[in-house]
């Protein structure tokens, strides 16, 4: 308890989570399309600039928790309401209220039928995401993390495309079922945390080496499922290309980080030696993904799917890198984890853009249009850029910290760098299946489909576009920056892991072939 | 004054039996119903509110908060049963008045259930309220239906019911034979030295076996889908939720006497809790029509149920009555659309909700909330309910029982999803649009209601759980 850092000024973080949700209430009065559109604008806008707030006042010296807030919720359960932020989440949290005005502005003509019951979901969503990387309660975590499913489920659901149903179920069965033994789990934390569900109480405790597997592999169910890791990534493409832009935009962005969270907040200080026994394992998973992922992508006509598939690529190198256990790895990570938020998330911006014009996610019918629409694909041509690494653009330092951290990692051990190597054909896939998407937008062959009728892209689209771009630049060129939010927290853990394992990443290598 | 709720029911049921001898117009007794049963809420929580106690009839009916606190949810569930089945066109015009007396007989039963102290007190009551349900049942009207199948419906319920009391009765005489006494205080003193008679548990069991029956339990079940199926709504409805209540009340009192004997009966329900929730859930997977569905779920619910009567600890039964409270606001909710789409009284088939979201949005909300709760996704009711009664199993050693139940909410989540699925899928994709009533104002309030206390309950659950703790703690000594 002593860990918590109690910021007495006004509770912050608490005003970012309920504010979405009161905002709900007039959308439910019957307003018009016109009002409800702009109305949740203003309130994502407003919770996106009082979200700044955090970074000011954030302390980069300390480990400790900061903007906490607690209070009594349920005491049968002696469950409270406790929430606050550190290193590790600052940087989702800010991702999540920063993204979501431009999910809206992506969603002004996209959306129109229904348009107030879209917008209670937008900030239901938005209330949801962002309780989870702040909640410090295991019940609070798990309460946000499943109420998630359900505006999700409706977004996809109802304004999906035609195989929305199919998609909609199956990305709610996947990660439903995948949760349900991590509630085991808590339960079973709560009980031997003398009946407490206080996450930092849970934490480096010396739990007995078989529960600390099975836990692991609770932990490991749900979060693979969300993240997606290779043999579990199968709803994602269904969801990816059913849902509206904005819906694919919060899944990519957002939502695939929770995953990866879970992994950083709970596996690694929860169940350490259970870490280092089953890392192997992951690590190699990841690779698969990586791999699996990069072909996949390479063979898809269908642009959604294709940049969904380069999803599963791209969260198998923050896996990997959190796995890694080194510090290049995991802040690489949390980089990445950054990076493909707002990479990917641009991207499928692009591809809704495009599906707007044309009605078809098509490669085949998105052929050629360089010519009428210039600016748009010069957006579309860094984006790509971005995604596949290319120096200078935000992916490269974090996809160069996570194979650097793999790198040295072998070396440390003294070993031939398999692991490395295995991950660095994925980095050439992504180039293959990017730059083969870009050739086809823009240029095309001989046979494009009539393309003159097209218009580029309005202001709005600009507006919506361009602070993508922005972050793609800064965090390529000043990463330091933002490696300064995690510098603190991400020694802690990796500190207190080797405290308690004595030996850290080293055992890892020794498991390794 | 202690007795009083009971006797505003009696007298309402003779000012029913007084308007079945006269031809009363049905919408002159339904409004009478209304009025009459939110007189009795309030005095129910009238009662409540004063703290009375006591005990009557030299010491059988006993009052306390606890009895108090399930009488004020039978009088609660059976006021928005009438009202959300205001139409009533399930029943036979001629009948209607009749229909109601045996309502209110069956709300006299029940309420008096669960203040009986004595296992002759208990049996009368349940009797009571029994008899007045095997009437309504078979009291179906419905020109497009078979003829037969309410009639198989009222048969199946009277036969099942009978055999459980049957097994009821066979238990208590075990009681009665071992300790010389009916009264559960009484009962309770001799117990300790029966410690390790095996006919102990054998009797504990068979007593429960006649709440088993009510709650439709694992091996008393067999009833369920087909009356469900067969009863009108409103009977339905009503069966559903007021004598669920009264059995978790009673299996609650009785867990306590029994509580003794705690281990062997603790494998043995849990045995039949895992049966009961794989049973109903791998069921309702199939089903067609809403109601049957619901009667499997309501199944596999039961089985949820006992987990928490069997860590025999306050805050298990205290989860236990939290959690029934929580699955009959669900599915009143549930209820209550059914109510709105079926023709003339008709069944519900799964199919039939089809595009509801663009006809009737209120409605399709409070299915998807409602739906949700049941399948267990917070912050709803369902949730928190299902939570806490996994904790307290957990609590109590049963680990394995835990999972199981957690892989039964993802089994769950399956048919309750394409319910909801169907709810928002386009009109275009249905081949046919079922016309339904327009939800009057009530129906409208009450919808609202129903959603607030689900979610309001499902998020702040102490305020429920304390004082039930509270009442269970005065319902011991």
């Amino acid at each position: 308890m002593e860990q918590l850092l109690i910021h007495t000024e006004a509770p912050v973080l608490s005003i970012l989570i309920f504010l979405p949700l009161l905002a709900v209430i007039p959308l439910l009065c019957g307003v018009n399309d016109r009002f409800a559109r702009t109305w949740t604008l203003i309130i994502t806008s407003i919770v996106a600039l009082y979200s700044l707030q955090l970074l000011f006042g954030f302390d980069t010296t300390t480990t400790a928790f900061q903007f906490c807030e607690k209070h009594p919720w349920i005491t049968a359960l002696k469950a409270n309401y406790v929430i606050g932020l550190d290193g590790i989440s600052i940087l989702l949290v800010l991702l999540t209220t920063l993204i979501m005005p431009f999910c809206v502005l992506a969603s002004w003509t996209y959306i129109n039928k229904r348009v107030p019951a879209f917008m209670v979901c937008l900030l239901v969503m938005e209330s949801a995401m962002i309780g989870v990387f702040v909640a410090l309660d295991f019940l609070l975590f798990y309460v946000f993390w499943e109420a998630m499913l359900i505006p999700m489920y409706l977004i996809i659901g109802i304004w999906g495309g035609p195989r929305k149903i199919y998609a909609s179920i199956k990305f709610f069965l996947y990660t439903l079922a995948g949760s349900v033994l991590l509630l085991v789990a808590i339960i079973w934390l709560f009980v031997q945390n003398k009946y407490s569900f206080y996450i930092p109480d849970m934490m480096w405790q010396g739990y007995s080496f078989t529960a600390q597997i099975l836990v692991f592999l609770a932990f490991f169910l749900a979060f693979a499922i969300k993240v997606p890791m290779f043999p579990f990534h199968t709803w994602l493409p269904a969801a990816h290309v059913e849902a509206p832009t904005a819906g694919s935009v919060i899944l990519a962005s957002v939502l695939l980080k929770m995953g990866t969270y879970g992994f950083l907040r709970f596996a690694l200080p929860i169940t350490p030696e259970a870490t280092l026994y089953l890392a192997p394992a992951i690590l190699w998973l990841s690779v698969a993904g990586i791999i699996y992922g990069g072909f996949t992508a390479l063979a898809q006509s269908d642009m959604k799917k294709l940049i969904a598939y380069s999803s599963v690529g791209h969260m198998g190198f923050v896996t990997l890198g959190i796995f890694i256990l080194n510090r290049q790895g995991i802040e690489g990570s949390i980089l990445q984890m950054i990076n493909h938020g707002v990479t990917t998330g641009a991207l499928f911006l692009c591809v809704g853009m495009i599906y707007e014009r044309t009605h078809s996610r098509e490669l085949r019918s998105a052929t050629g249009i360089g010519k009428y629409m210039p600016f748009y694909v010069t957006f579309l041509t860094f984006f790509s850029l971005s995604s596949f690494a290319f120096p200078g653009t935000n992916s490269f330092v974090g996809e160069f910290m996570i194979l650097a951290g793999t790198f040295s990692f072998d070396v440390v051990h003294g070993k031939f760098p398999y692991l490395a190597l295995a991950a660095i054909p994925g980095a050439v896939l992504a180039a293959a299946y990017m730059l083969r998407m870009l050739q086809k937008i823009i240029w095309g062959g001989t046979d494009n489909p009539d393309q003159s009728w097209l218009k580029d892209i309005n202001k709005r689209e600009i507006i919506t576009l361009a602070p993508f771009l922005l972050f793609v630049f800064w965090i390529g060129l000043a990463p330091q920056h933002f490696l300064d939010l995690m510098d603190a927290s991400v020694a802690n853990l990796l500190s207190q892991f080797a405290a308690y394992g004595g030996h850290g990443a080293t055992a890892v290598g020794q498991l390794l072939p | 004054m202690l007795f009083l709720p009971e006797l505003t029911v009696m007298a309402a049921g003779l000012v029913f039996f007084g308007l079945s001898l006269i031809a009363s117009k049905p919408e002159v007794v339904r409004n009478i119903s209304y009025a009459f049963y939110a007189i009795l809420s309030l005095i129910c929580l009238g009662t409540l509110y004063l703290h009375s106690t006591g005990d009557l009839f030299s010491g059988v009916f006993r009052v306390d908060m606890f009895s108090q606190l399930c009488k004020l949810a039978i009088a609660l569930s059976a006021l928005v049963v009438v009202v959300i089945c205001g139409s009533h066109e399930g029943i036979r015009r001629l009948f209607f008045p009749e229909y109601q007396l045996f309502q209110a007989v069956a709300v006299l039963g029940l309420m008096m259930l669960v203040s009986s102290v004595d296992l002759l007190a208990i049996f009368v009551a349940l009797e009571l309220s029994s008899f007045a349900v095997y009437i309504m049942v078979p009291l179906r009207f419905d020109q497009d239906w078979k003829i037969s199948i309410h009639i198989e419906a009222g048969i199946k319920y009277l036969l099942f019911g009978i055999i459980a009391t049957g097994f009821m009765l066979f238990g208590m005489s075990y009681i009665y034979g071992l300790t010389g006494s009916t009264h559960i205080a009484d009962i309770a003193k001799h117990l300790p030295t029966l410690l390790h008679e095996p006919v102990l548990v054998i009797a504990a069991l068979m007593v429960m076996a006649g709440f088993f029956y009510k709650l439709a339990f694992f091996p008393f079940h067999f009833w369920v889908p087909d009356v469900y199926e067969g009863a009108s709504n409103e009977t339905t409805a009503f069966i559903t939720a007021a004598p669920k209540i009264a059995a978790v009340a009673l299996l609650i009192r009785l867990a306590m006497l029994f509580h003794i004997g705690g281990d062997t009966i603790a494998v043995i329900l849990s045995i039949c809790a895992v049966l009961s929730m794989f049973y109903g859930n791998l069921s309702a997977l199939v089903q067609k029509d809403m109601k049957r569905m619901l009667a499997f779920s309501g199944i596999a619910h039961a089985g949820f149920v006992m987990l928490g009567v069997l860590t025999f600890q306050t805050m298990g039964y205290a989860t236990a009555a939290y959690y029934i409270f929580g699955y009959i606001l669900m599915l009143l909710a549930c209820f209550l659309v059914i109510c709105c789409i079926a023709k003339s009284g008709g069944n519900v088939a799964i199919s039939d909700f089809t595009g509801l979201y663009q006809r009737a949005p209120l409605l399709a909300i409070t299915l998807l909330i409602a739906l949700f709760s049941l399948a267990g996704i917070p912050p709803f009711i369902g949730f928190t309910g299902k939570f806490m009664l996994l904790v307290s199993a957990f609590k109590e050693g049963h680990h394995i029982l835990v999972t199981l139940a957690a892989i039964n909410t993802a089994i769950g989540i399956y048919y309750y999803l394409s319910v909801v699925r169907l709810t928002f899928c386009t009109a275009d994709e249905s081949q046919e649009q079922v016309s339904i009533t327009k939800p009057s104002f009530f129906m409208r309030v009450i919808a609202l209601v129903l959603l607030f206390a689900i979610v309001y309950f499902g998020v702040l659950p102490h305020h429920f759980l304390d004082l039930m703790q509270e009442a269970l703690k005065v319902a011991t000594l």
